[in-house]
Formats: C-alpha cells, sequence, structure tokens
C-alpha cells in the first residue's frame, strides 16, 4: 500500500506491489519527478558547466600571462568573464548545491518519499537546461559582454542579442530557484516524519531552510532589475537610460539585492554539508547544534540588508555606506559562530581523514581566509580602495572556490556511495584534494596583492609591473584545471566499477543512511522512525536505526 | 603538554600569536606609496583589521590543524569521540568577543570614513554648482565647456568624497570609453591630471557614455563616474610625483587600456605648466599666433 | 488518494497517513509561500516607481497625466469581484457546486471587464509605453497587474471547468477553489496598491 503513503500519488509511473528498484539510464534525460534522480540530472548538469566555466577562467588566465591583449580579442575576453561568473553562480554551485544536494538529501534526510511538489520539482529542473544553452548560444552573437553584474549603460550598448539572451537566461534560473525554494519550505514544514521534531532535524535541512527563504525573497527583485534592463534593450523604454531620465544606479540596487543574498544561497548550504560531514567523519556530535540553526537564520536574515557594501563607491550617500558597512560586518558574527562550532567538533574526535574528511577541513582554512578579508572589503574606507580590483577577485573566489567548491567536493565524496551504491577510489580522491589546494591557493592567495598594489579587475590588459604576479596565478590556474582530471576518472570509473557501497558505508545516524545505496524509488520500504538526534555519535544508542513494523 | 601547565601553553600561544599579528600589522607591503592625505588614513585601518586577522587566522587555523592531528584516528579504534553536544559559555564567548570586535571596526570605520570626507560630501564650497536631471541631454556641451560657470540655482545631492571650504584647485573629469579628460576651470583641456602638492584638490566627475570608475592606488581613492549623476572627489596630494590613473568599473572592451596619469607638482611647477596651457590652448587670451587647441 | 483505510495500513504507524492526509494543504501552503515571492516581484516595482517620483519634479510629468474616472470603476469593479468570488467559496462550502460555478463566473466577468476597462485605457491615453520614464513604469506596473489578472481568471475558468465533474469539488474537498479565490484576493490587493501610487498619488503633491 505504498501508494498510499505518496505525497502525491498517481504522479509515480510505478503501481504498489511492483516496483522497479532503480531507474534505468534513460530515465536520466527524462521528465521524471523522482527528487533523487532529479538531484543527479542537477549535479550532472552543473558539472557540465562546471567544466564549460572552467575551461573559460583558463583561457582568460591564459590571457593574462602577458599584460598585452595578445591571445584573445578583448570584446571576446569580456565575454568570457561575463560567462565565467554567470554559469558558475547559475549554472554550477547554485543548482548543484541547492538543487543537486537539496534535492536528494533533503526529502531523504527528513524521512519523506518525495518532495511535496514532484512535477514542480522537475519542471524547476528542466527550466535550466535551455538557460544553459542561452547563455553557451549567446556566443554566437558575441557573448554578454557587461560583466555577471551587466551594469546599465555598458549593458544597454554592448551586444544587444546576446544581453537579451543573457537576461532571459538568468531569469529561467530565477523562476527556476523561487519554484525550487517553494518545494523545499513546504516539504521541510509538511512532511518531516512525525517523530522528527524541529530540533532533530539535519543541519543541511535548516540550511535549505533559511536558503529557501532567501532565495524566495530576494530572487524576485533580480527578476524585476531583468525585466526592466530587457524594456530597455528591446522595447525603448528608458528606466537606466540616464539621457532620457532615467537612473543607472537603480539597477544596481535591484542587482544587489539578489546578488548579495545569491552569494548566502551560495554558501549557506554548503555550511550545511559541512554540518553534516565533519561529525560523521570526526565521530562527535556536532557543537552547538542550536547556535548553527540560529546562526543560519541570522546570516538569512542580516544578508538582507547588506546589498549596498557593493556600491560604496557608486552613488550612494554617506550615510548608506555606514549603514551598510554595520551590518556587513554584523555577518561576520554568525558566520565565526559556525567556523568555531566545527572546530570544536573535531575537538576530541576520531578523525578519519577521508577525502571528504580533507576537503571540509581544507574549507575551514580556506574560508577562514575569506571570510577576513571579507570584513576588511565590508568598511566604506577601505573598500574605496579595495573595490572592484583583484582583491575583489581573490576574495570571493577564497569564499566561492575555497568554501563552496570544496564544499560540493566534500558533498561529493561523502554522499557518492549513497547516490550510486558505489564508493569513490579514496587515494584518487587524496591526489584529487592536494592539487585542488595547491592550485587554489596559487589562483587565488596572490590576487590579494595584486588588488591592493591596483591592478583593477576585468581587465584583458595591465601595467607590465604586474606580470610576475599574474604569472604565478595562471600557473595555478592551469594546476586547478588540471586537478579535476583525477576527479572525472575516479567518479566515472567508481560509478561503473567502484567498490559496492552498503547502506550506511560511514555508519553515519542521519535519515538518508537508514536506506539502501542507492536509496529505492520511494525512498524506505518501511518509514524510518526518529530516536535520536542526528549527531549523537559517542551517546551511546546508534545502533541499527529502527523502522516501523513490516507491512503487507 | 604534560610537562607544562596549559595555562603556560595559552600564555606562550597568546604572545607569540600577538607577537606575529603586531609584527604583521605594522610591516605588510600590500600597499603603494602613501600620496594623500586620505592614503595613510586607509592604510592604517587597513593594518589594524590585517592586525586582527592575522591574529585571528593564526588561532583559528592553529587550533584546526592542532585538533585535527591531536584528534586524529588511531590505527585500530573504531570508537567515537567524546559526546560532546555543546558548552554555553564557550559559544556565548565566540559570539560576543567577534561582536565586540566588529562593533569596534564599525565604530571606527564611520572615523576613519568621516576623516576622509565622506561625510562631507555634496556639502563642499565652490561645489554648488551641479547639474540637474533635466540638464542630462546638456552633458556632451559642458564636456568641452566650462561647467563652473554657469550658475545653477538647484542643489543636488552629489556622492563620493567632499570637504568644506572653496578648494584650491578644481577640476572637472569626464569618463568616456576608454580615456579621461579633465576640464579646468582656466579653460584648458588636458588627457593626464596635473595638480600642485598640499593643495586641496576637487574634482567633479562625470561621465559620457557607461559608467567608468576614477581610481589612483597611491590615493587609496576611488570614485565611479556616473552618466547622469554627478560625483566628486575631494584630496589633497601630499608627494610630488607621478601615479596612474585606472578605470575601475568594466566599461567595454578596452576598459583595461583606459589608463592615465596623474602629475603632482610643486605649485611653482603647477604654475609654470598652468601658463602655459593656459596660452596653448587659448589663443585670444595671448597676442601669440594660436598653434594648437584641442576643441 | 482518499481511499479507506485498508486493514494493512490501520497496522501502520501515523507516518503513512501523516503524508497522505495534508497532502491538500501543501498546495495552499506552497501556493502562500510563492505569493510571498510574488510580492516581492511587485515590491520592487513599486520602489522603482516611488524612487522616480521623488527624483522628478513633476510625477506624472506634463503630457502625461493619468485619467481618474475610468480606473476608479475599474478599481470598484474588481474589489467588488473579491467578495463575489468569496461568495463562490461559500456555496462549495455548503457543497453547492451549482452556487460555485455561477459566482465564480460573475468573478470571472468582472475580471474581463475590468481587463477590457484597462485595454479601453491604454487606446485612449495618448502616450505608448515608450514616452517618458513615467510612462514605462506605468504601462510595466499595469501591464503586469494585467497579467496576473488574466493567470487569476484562468484559474476561475480552470476551476468552473473541472466543477463539471460529478464530485470533483465537495463540501470537504475543494482546495482548487480556495487557491483560485486567494490569488485572486492577491491581485486585487495589490491592484489596490498601485491604484493608490500611479493613480491617487497623481493628485496628490
Amino acid at each position: 500500500m505504498a501508494q498510499a503513503q505518496l505525497p502525491v500519488s498517481g504522479e509515480f509511473p510505478v503501481a504498489s506491489g511492483h516496483h522497479p528498484t532503480a531507474w534505468k539510464w534513460y530515465d536520466y534525460f527524462t521528465f521524471n519527478v523522482d527528487h533523487k534522480l532529479i538531484g543527479i540530472q542537477y549535479l550532472v548538469f552543473s558539472f557540465v558547466f562546471y567544466l564549460i566555466g572552467g575551461l573559460m577562467a583558463v583561457v582568460m588566465r591564459t590571457e593574462l600571462y602577458t599584460p598585452d591583449a595578445d591571445v584573445i580579442d578583448p570584446n571576446l575576453y569580456n565575454a568570457l568573464l561575463t560567462n565565467h561568473g554567470t554559469i558558475m553562480i547559475f549554472g554550477w554551485i547554485v543548482p548543484a548545491a541547492i538543487g543537486g544536494f537539496g534535492n536528494f538529501l533533503v526529502p531523504l534526510m527528513i524521512g519523506a518519499r518525495d518532495m511535496a511538489f514532484p512535477r514542480l520539482n522537475a519542471l524547476a529542473f528542466w527550466m535550466l537546461p535551455p538557460a544553459g544553452l542561452l547563455l553557451v548560444g549567446s556566443f554566437l552573437f558575441g557573448g554578454a559582454q557587461a560583466g555577471w553584474t551587466s551594469y546599465p549603460p555598458l549593458s544597454l550598448i554592448t551586444a544587444n542579442t546576446a544581453q537579451s539572451m543573457w537576461c532571459l537566461s538568468i531569469i529561467l534560473a530565477g523562476t527556476s530557484s523561487i519554484l525550487g525554494s517553494v518545494n523545499f519550505i513546504v516539504t521541510m514544514v509538511k512532511m518531516r516524519v512525525p517523530s522528527m521534531s524541529w530540533d532533530k532535524m539535519p543541519l543541511f535541512c535548516w540550511a535549505m531552510m533559511a536558503t529557501s527563504i532567501l532565495a524566495l525573497l530576494s530572487t524576485p527583485v533580480l527578476a524585476i532589475g531583468l525585466i526592466l534592463l530587457l524594456f530597455d534593450i528591446n522595447f525603448g523604454t528608458s528606466f537606466f537610460k540616464p539621457d532620457a531620465g532615467g537612473n543607472v544606479i537603480i539597477y544596481q540596487h535591484l542587482f544587489w539585492f539578489y546578488s548579495h543574498p545569491a552569494v548566502y544561497l551560495m554558501i549557506l548550504p554548503i555550511f550545511g554539508i559541512m554540518s553534516e560531514v565533519i561529525p560523521v567523519h570526526a565521530r562527535k556530535p556536532i557543537f552547538g547544534y542550536k547556535a548553527i540553526v540560529g546562526s543560519s537564520m541570522v546570516i538569512c536574515f542580516v544578508g538582507l540588508f547588506v546589498w549596498v557594501h557593493h556600491m560604496f563607491t557608486s552613488g550612494t550617500p554617506p550615510w548608506m555606506r555606514m549603514f551598510f558597512t554595520v551590518s556587513t560586518l554584523i555577518v561576520a558574527v554568525p558566520t565565526g559562530v559556525k567556523i568555531f562550532s566545527w572546530t570544536a567538533t573535531l575537538w576530541g574526535g576520531k578523525i578519519r581523514y577521508t577525502s571528504a574528511m580533507l576537503f571540509a577541513i581544507g574549507l575551514l582554512i580556506m574560508f577562514v581566509v575569506g571570510g577576513l578579508s571579507g570584513v576588511t572589503l565590508g568598511t566604506a574606507p577601505v573598500d574605496i580602495h579595495m573595490h572592484d580590483t583583484y582583491y575583489v577577485v581573490a576574495h570571493f573566489h577564497y569564499v566561492l572556490f575555497g568554501g563552496s567548491v570544496f564544499g560540493l567536493y566534500a558533498a561529493i565524496y561523502h554522499w557518492f556511495p549513497k547516490m550510486t551504491g558505489r564508493m569513490l577510489h579514496e587515494p584518487l580522491g587524496k591526489v584529487h584534494f592536494l592539487l585542488t589546494l595547491i592550485g587554489a591557493n596559487l589562483t587565488f592567495l596572490p590576487m590579494h596583492v595584486l588588488g591592493t598594489q591596483g591592478m583593477p579587475r576585468r581587465v584583458a590588459m595591465y601595467d607590465p609591473q604586474f606580470t610576475q604576479i599574474n604569472q604565478i596565478c595562471t600557473i595555478g590556474a592551469f594546476i586547478l584545471a588540471f586537478s579535476v582530471i583525477p576527479f572525472l576518472v575516479n567518479v566515472i570509473w567508481s560509478w561503473g566499477w567502484g567498490e559496492k557501497a552498503s547502506g550506511n558505508p560511514w555508519r553515519a545516524l542521519t535519515l538518508e543512511w537508514t536506506t539502501d545505496s542507492p536509496p529505492i524509488i520511494e525512498n524506505w520500504h518501511r518509514l524510518p522512525v526518529v530516536t535520536h538526534g542526528p549527531y549523537d555519535y559517542g551517546l551511546n544508542h546508534h545502533q541499527e536505526m529502527p523502522t516501523t513494523p513490516a507491512h503487507s | 603538554m604534560k610537562q607544562l601547565p596549559a595555562s603556560i601553553w595559552t600564555l606562550t600561544v597568546g604572545i607569540l600569536v600577538t607577537l606575529i599579528a603586531v609584527w604583521v600589522g605594522n610591516n605588510s607591503h600590500f600597499f603603494p606609496e602613501q600620496a594623500s592625505v586620505q592614503a595613510p588614513l586607509v592604510d592604517n585601518f587597513f593594518n589594524l583589521m590585517l592586525m586582527i586577522a592575522t591574529a585571528l587566522f593564526l588561532l583559528v587555523a592553529g587550533t584546526i590543524i592542532f585538533f585535527a592531528i591531536q584528534f586524529r584516528q588511531r590505527p585500530g579504534d573504531e570508537g567515537d569521540g567524546v559526546p560532546l553536544e555543546g558548552d554555553f559559555s564557550l559559544e556565548a564567548y565566540w559570539t560576543l568577543i567577534p561582536a565586540v570586535i566588529v562593533i569596534v571596526l564599525g565604530i571606527y570605520s564611520v572615523e576613519v570614513f568621516t576623516e576622509m570626507g565622506g561625510f562631507a560630501a555634496g556639502g563642499g564650497g565652490g561645489n554648488h554648482l551641479l547639474m540637474s536631471h533635466h540638464h542630462h541631454h546638456e552633458m556632451k556641451a559642458q564636456l568641452v565647456s566650462d561647467e563652473m560657470s554657469e550658475p545653477t540655482p538647484e542643489f543636488e545631492a552629489k556622492y563620493g568624497l567632499g570637504g568644506a571650504g572653496k578648494p584650491d584647485v578644481i577640476v572637472t573629469v569626464t569618463g568616456m570609453q576608454y580615456a579621461w579628460i579633465f576640464n579646468y576651470p582656466e579653460g584648458i583641456t588636458a588627457g593626464e591630471l596635473h595638480i600642485p602638492v598640499n593643495k586641496s584638490v576637487q574634482l567633479n566627475i562625470k561621465a559620457a557614455d557607461v559608467i567608468h570608475s576614477f581610481w589612483v592606488p597611491q590615493f587609496r581613492l576611488k570614485q565611479d563616474a556616473i552618466p547622469g549623476q554627478d560625483t566628486e572627489l575631494r584630496f589633497t596630494a601630499t608627494k610630488v610625483g607621478d601615479y596612474p590613473i585606472v578605470c575601475a568599473e568594466l566599461c567595454g572592451g578596452y576598459h583595461g587600456a583606459m589608463r592615465t596619469r596623474v602629475y603632482v607638482h610643486t605649485q611653482e611647477e603647477y604654475d609654470q605648466w598652468l601658463a602655459e596651457n593656459l596660452v596653448a590652448q587659448n589663443p585670444d587670451l595671448s597676442k601669440t599666433v594660436a598653434v594648437h587647441t584641442e576643441h | 488518494m482518499t481511499t479507506a483505510p485498508t486493514p494493512t495500513e490501520l497496522t501502520l504507524p501515523q507516518e503513512a497517513h501523516h503524508d497522505d492526509h495534508e497532502h491538500h494543504d501543501f498546495r495552499m501552503f506552497g501556493l502562500l509561500t510563492f505569493l510571498v515571492s510574488e510580492s516581492l516581484m511587485f515590491g520592487a516595482l513599486f520602489a522603482v516607481f516611488l524612487i522616480f517620483r521623488s527624483e522628478f519634479p513633476a510625477w506624472p510629468p506634463e503630457d502625461t497625466e493619468v485619467e481618474l474616472i475610468l480606473p476608479a470603476i475599474n478599481t470598484v469593479i474588481l474589489v467588488s469581484s473579491s467578495f463575489v468570488i468569496h461568495y463562490g467559496d461559500v456555496a462549495i462550502k455548503k457543497g453547492n457546486v451549482a452556487g460555485l460555478r455561477k459566482w465564480y463566473g460573475i468573478t470571472a466577468l468582472m475580471g474581463i471587464i475590468f481587463l477590457a476597462g484597462q485595454a479601453y485605457e491604454y487606446a485612449t491615453l495618448g502616450y505608448g509605453l515608450t514616452t517618458n520614464v513615467f510612462a514605462n513604469c506605468f504601462y510595466i506596473m499595469t501591464g503586469f497587474h494585467g497579467l496576473h489578472v488574466l493567470v487569476g481568471i484562468l484559474l476561475i475558468l480552470g476551476v468552473m471547468w473541472r466543477s463539471r465533474i460529478p464530485n470533483h469539488y465537495t463540501a470537504e474537498k475543494h482546495v482548487g477553489v480556495e487557491m483560485a479565490e486567494i490569488y485572486w484576493h492577491f491581485v486585487d490587493v495589490i491592484w489596490i496598491i498601485l491604484f493608490v501610487l500611479i493613480y491617487v498619488l497623481a493628485f496628490v503633491n
């Protein structure tokens, strides 16, 4: 009678009694409504775009090996930097962290058989391939060249067709994100197994809750900004045309009202991943569960009121510059709470150095660097010098690469066995980690100095005095590009021929580990009952988790 | 660990971290030379934050690495760690101490920002002549004319760094793809900025096409040039020399090439430059033959 | 979906039933969550409008003044339709499908009249989308709202279409009906704010 347990019964192509236990490969290319399949669709899609975006970065770094624009046309360079940023955000980190891991894990972690609205879920995913195609296809028209920020008037006068495609692509991705958020919130509020009280909900789910609320509140504002931009480009309006009475600063406010929270959209799920990975591999309860939940919510709330720190050198009055300096600095407090809590979780543990744990600890240290440079940037006086320089590029790559990408890697190493039923090859994972760590620091650490010394960002040509440091960055970028190879080999080989994984290879306590690897369609034969907290390691009662009595 | 009490260890680590942090904060070579009144303010503030950041980084990263080594799984030990779920006073400490630090930094940043002239924007002397929204169309015309001679009754908020009193030198800066144009009220148009040392300079910044950003790294000053909204920078250069002017806001394909220089002269040199260019660019003013104008 | 519990199900702990019985509530909760997001979309438009209003010396500028009579009539129609649609909800709560169809039909008609009025206003206003920034705002805001009215009408018509199926909506089971109603109220509330911003404020200076 499994059908009666379906959130929306009749949506599944299966009748009770004779389930297929797994999907066929071709199901992954269809409008399938299983949250696990959709999660994997998101992950594979986004990884492909990660490779595309990474290739763009490699071309840009090659150009920057010399001070002159001698490898590619500067307009193409701008198209690459615009699409590198856009793809890494909207094509990789957001869909991988929220769409991929969010979809795969949230129902499993709360003991649900699927998301609240499975069809909506599939719809949200299938908005992304067209969005991605629009971005890639825009290169036929020169590619959008106004940066991922697309500030008018530059975006109004440069590569109009490509810029319009870019806007449509982001609007599609944004709509997908809003629909996804609705789904996550409803799922977590309404579909937890009754035995899971709020304070037993895994921290990844809490992080997804904060993420979803933030996406829900901020994305529509960006959508409006882009719709107005589209009208300005194509239909003769003049919202952002100063010579016709428009105001270019309004766009910046609309853009950053979304795009600063977007930074938290990209890091909050990663924080959630950290809170899952660290306790499992350190064999320790998470330190300060409630503080971590609270800090996610504080980041979500305060994160809505910091956007003007991207506009300290723009058209902003002094009071705004000061107000947003202070609000920005406040974000450091809840973020610090998380960092300290994870550090304290390590204390007294019995740390297993799996690849997942290595990436998690690497993230911890990289993120501290990014966080501290973020504090310096958050203050208006220093930002007046640093804004739009390589110091900013260094900062956000420490946060987004050292943070988000490391976190995604940790998550892949941690949950790959659950998703595929196969273990990843650990030694290869360690090689991957080492190369990534070296590559990332070699690429991004010197950029701090470039910025403070006077090199602006988004340039295809630069003052020859910066040549040496740029060459170090370029070599780092090549190492970083190379580091993907062991990972790809590992994933492809392990998916097909890796060591079989048991249902719970890490002996973890969250609910996704109470079912098979990979989980059967509809997740459990019998729904699990929560008898202990998600991180009760060493607390004596983490034997086999009981499930509800057999039926049928 | 066993021979020495923990307090000695803590003390040693504390002293060491403090020493390193103070040294880093005072010996950072992050910045180019300081050539404006504002530069040391920015640097000192940054170095203070760098000192705190270094200390925090050493403590946090050190703790992480120490724990990572100390609490590694020993061979054959398949058990779990200490079932510690939290510690209220510890959590209170690491919430409150950072909170105090950021609040102090926040207050201090207001102080620094005020000293830099952040709160004087739009209120400075010699600066009441501002475009209103209806004058946008005249932008191009004003580009070559002397804007300061056009009295406009309307007062409007202006963004940037300002200052009280009448500045010694006023220059209108216009950013366009991909050049900076400097207009002097005396009637000079130049492709580089020339200013006297130790004199207050007022830049009225405009943009002719897209957003640009006027940045002199050695001055630690940056302000966007925004189409349709005037901005300003008020500063005093403190060192004779020439420094790069860089466009810091993506403005098109050759954004990276939108660079020129600022020449900080002694007063005599500046006067001389002014006189020479006045003659060269305004043949009417003298009886000499006009050789060349940029108009 | 609401099949009578079989003996095997009765032996289950409450999880299974939990999923099943709250299924209908999900959609309403989902809609409300979505509307929060939608209202921020309009919120952003309102903010843009107000910023421009504060910047321009005359808002609306000369030659792009707005009318008041027709929009006021339109407002009355739309606001009263919110009451009309509620009668439909009241009817279905009593199991009265015919009443539901009557009231929802009238609501849809009022919505169509509203859109027609809007179209007439566009046609007779004398300025177009690109005339100036005020006109930009005017057409984008009313147009975006009009699009929502259209969606609302389609939802109502969808409810009426489905109500042909016997027992599709009953006194106990009519979430679809309520969702259409909530959406309609939302569109209505947005219009009231929009009306105040565009039309009423145009005469307050």
